[in-house]
């Protein structure tokens, strides 16, 4: 799973101490290095992943995408992603109604079961999604994949979408029904317009939480393999590496822009409500 | 002026037994109200009365858990919010942030299926109303909140509904604009003859701008009156306590004498009071309480009062509010002090008031209310 950046603040009044930003920079190198070998080794000269660098080269790139074992797995993750995606933003968006606009008895413990599958290690989700699909003969491909995704990633919709829907006013909705438009129309009108930046950030966090998982697509997957499930069954082979480290780099690049896209429209949707605060009453 | 005739039976907005619960919590109890058409209706109480939930469930967002509510002879019982013939200005105005001026006031004529250009006309006439023309284009997050709450009132009246519901539509105005918003919306009311409910916790706000006020308190509706009579022959103590200031007096019923009641008040002695227009609570020996506005007590020269109409006390607290002194008499017999409101007038014809002067204290008797105790 991605580790999301987070900025980090010190009180203001502190002055930053020569020590902890020692430490920082220390932690930072410690977190990013590895991974910036990714992007380095993929483009050096040699089959073998090591120092010195030999010379600068593609071929690797090229390599990774003639690969037709590599792209067919990439296209499964992509498909994979995007109706996990779709699916549980989705059902995101139904939760995060239910849960802000309407008064429900038992909520609070719907809310956790619901967000329980953030809390259980994956390898138990794994398992025992294994043994639930064997037990109503459901055959492991991507769509038993999808299916653990879904359930996967249905929280982290729902993060995004109760705090975009708890974040505007609820008599906005009370008044499109007020001044004569049916429920639908209401949602169409003014609920969806509202929470479309928090529904396109769902959409790309769950992706990227769906393209990046390995252990429930390696689980679930019974002969289909998603990318990050051919990239592990390719590391047995030295001569692939390399080719390898290119469509990770490529992945990581993607995943940054997707994160920051992400995150970035979140923000621009949490200043417009500030903006409209600061305004307004 | 109020119109003094209570509505009839067959008012034009009708709520009728309507209680209404959340969860064993009751916010509206047994609410009987008759709005005439036309009429400008307030629904007054301190927060947490009920008059928001009575309003909502005007507006079709909460249903009654008992009674219904009738408009223009319709039972609204099963008729969403988006099906009636009211309109709300709400308390937050509730602008649409993703729509401009323009498409927040046309919002409701969608349904309309007008042309263009008719929805354009009118949006602009409404604009006019509003006194502000030519700010369709303006974007939601550029209005000041007197812009956002004209702009709420348009949107409502546009659909030209036949009951405006306005929930505390000025408590988010700075004092200044709230009293010209005041003058104004009263004007607008006359002008566009729509029945309007509107819903405040400012007794002078509702005073100043209704034809008849309903006074809640706790889930009930206490009172249902004109300005005036609210003022002067509240029915009960809570009423008598939320709209302007009163001094009550723990009393006990002597007897009658012609049309008036005669009371054994503390610190007042025998008082003699004009009969109420309800009073099947009075019987000789019955505990009530006896109420007096702090101006409706005169400052008399010593030995001026009147038997039953009089009461000498001394002057204790003295506030100098230029148009007037507000002063706190302690009377023998009684532990709190009378407040009494003096005005200009009257003030330059006594001498200065000091404390621990002796006063006498002088009123009508129509002015000594008799409540239930």
């Amino acid at each position: 799973m991605m580790a999301t950046p987070r900025r980090i603040q010190s009180p203001k009044t502190a002055r930053p101490s020569i020590g902890l930003m020692i430490f920082a920079i220390a932690y930072l190198v410690f977190l990013y290095l590895p991974v910036l070998f990714l992007p380095v080794f993929s483009l050096n000269d040699s089959a073998f992943i090591k120092f010195p660098l030999e010379g600068f080269t593609t071929r690797w790139y090229d390599e990774a995408l003639s690969d037709q074992n590599m792209i067919a797995a990439l296209m499964n993750s992509l498909k994979v992603g995007a109706i996990s995606a779709v699916s549980a933003t989705f059902l995101g968006l139904l939760a995060a109604k239910a849960v802000t606009r309407y008064r429900m008895r038992g909520a609070g413990t719907a809310m956790g079961v619901i967000m329980l599958p953030l809390f259980i290690p994956e390898i138990v989700l794994g398992i025992s999604m294994v043994l639930l699909f064997d037990a109503v003969d459901l055959p492991l491909s991507l769509v038993t994949v999808t299916i653990g995704h879904i359930m996967l990633t249905v929280p982290f919709a729902m993060a995004v979408l109760i705090a975009r829907m708890d974040g505007f006013d609820k008599s906005l909705e009370e008044a499109s029904l007020d001044l004569g438009e049916s429920a639908w129309m209401t949602f169409w009108r003014v609920t969806f317009p509202l929470v479309l930046p928090g529904i396109v950030s769902s959409l790309l966090l769950t992706f990227i939480v769906s393209f990046d998982e390995f252990l429930i697509a390696f689980f679930l997957g019974g002969t289909d393999m998603t990318l990050p499930v051919y990239i592990w069954s390719q590391l047995r082979f030295p001569a692939k590496l390399p080719s390898v480290l290119a469509m990770g780099a490529l992945i990581l690049v993607a995943s940054c822009v997707l994160v920051v896209l992400a995150e970035w429209l979140r923000r621009r949707g949490v200043s417009d409500e500030a903006k409209k605060g600061a305004i307004g009453i | 002026m109020s119109k003094s005739s209570p509505a009839t039976q067959d008012g034009y907005l009708r709520i009728e037994h309507v209680t209404k619960r959340f969860m064993g919590v009751t916010a509206v109890e047994n609410a009987n109200i008759s709005i005439a058409r036309g009429e400008f209706f307030s629904l007054l109480g301190p927060s947490g009365c009920g008059k928001t939930t009575l309003l909502r469930m005007i507006a079709g967002f909460e249903f009654p858990t008992e009674g219904a509510i009738y408009m223009d002879g319709q039972d609204m019982s099963a008729v969403p919010a988006n099906k009636r013939p009211s309109n709300m200005v709400f308390q937050s105005y509730a602008i649409f942030p993703h729509l401009n001026v323009h498409d927040n006031i046309a919002y409701g004529l969608r349904r309309l299926r007008l042309s263009r250009r008719e929805v354009n006309r009118r949006v602009e006439e409404a604009l006019a109303m509003i006194h502000l023309p030519g700010l369709g284009k303006r974007r939601a997050d550029q209005l000041s909140g007197g812009q956002r709450q004209r702009i709420a009132l348009a949107r409502a009246l546009v659909n030209r509904p036949k009951v405006l519901l306005l929930d505390e539509p000025l408590g988010a105005l700075d004092k200044k604009l709230r009293e010209s918003m005041q003058l104004e919306l009263r004007e607008l009311q006359r002008s566009v003859g729509i029945t309007f409910v509107f819903v405040t916790h400012d007794q002078e706000e509702a005073l100043s701008m209704s034809d008849r006020i309903a006074v809640m308190f706790k889930g009930k509706v206490l009172q249902v009156a004109s300005p005036r009579a609210l003022y002067e022959a509240p029915n009960c103590r809570e009423v008598a306590d939320f709209i302007g200031s009163i001094n009550f007096f723990e009393a006990t019923v002597r007897g009658q004498e012609g049309g008036d009641v005669i009371l054994e008040a503390a610190g007042l002695g025998t008082v003699r009071a004009n009969l109420p227009a309800e009073h099947g609570f009075i019987s000789p020996g019955a505990r009530v309480i006896a109420a007096i506005r702090p101006e409706k007590i005169l400052l008399l020269a010593d030995g001026n009062g009147q038997p039953g109409q009089s009461a000498v006390g001394v002057i204790g607290a003295h506030a100098y509010l230029g148009d007037r002194d507000h002063l706190q008499v302690a009377l023998s017999g009684r532990k709190e002090p009378v407040a009494v409101a003096a005005q200009q007038i009257e003030r330059a014809l006594t001498a200065r008031f000091d404390s621990g002067q002796k006063v006498t204290l002088g009123w009508d008797k129509a002015a000594m209310l008799v409540l239930p105790g």
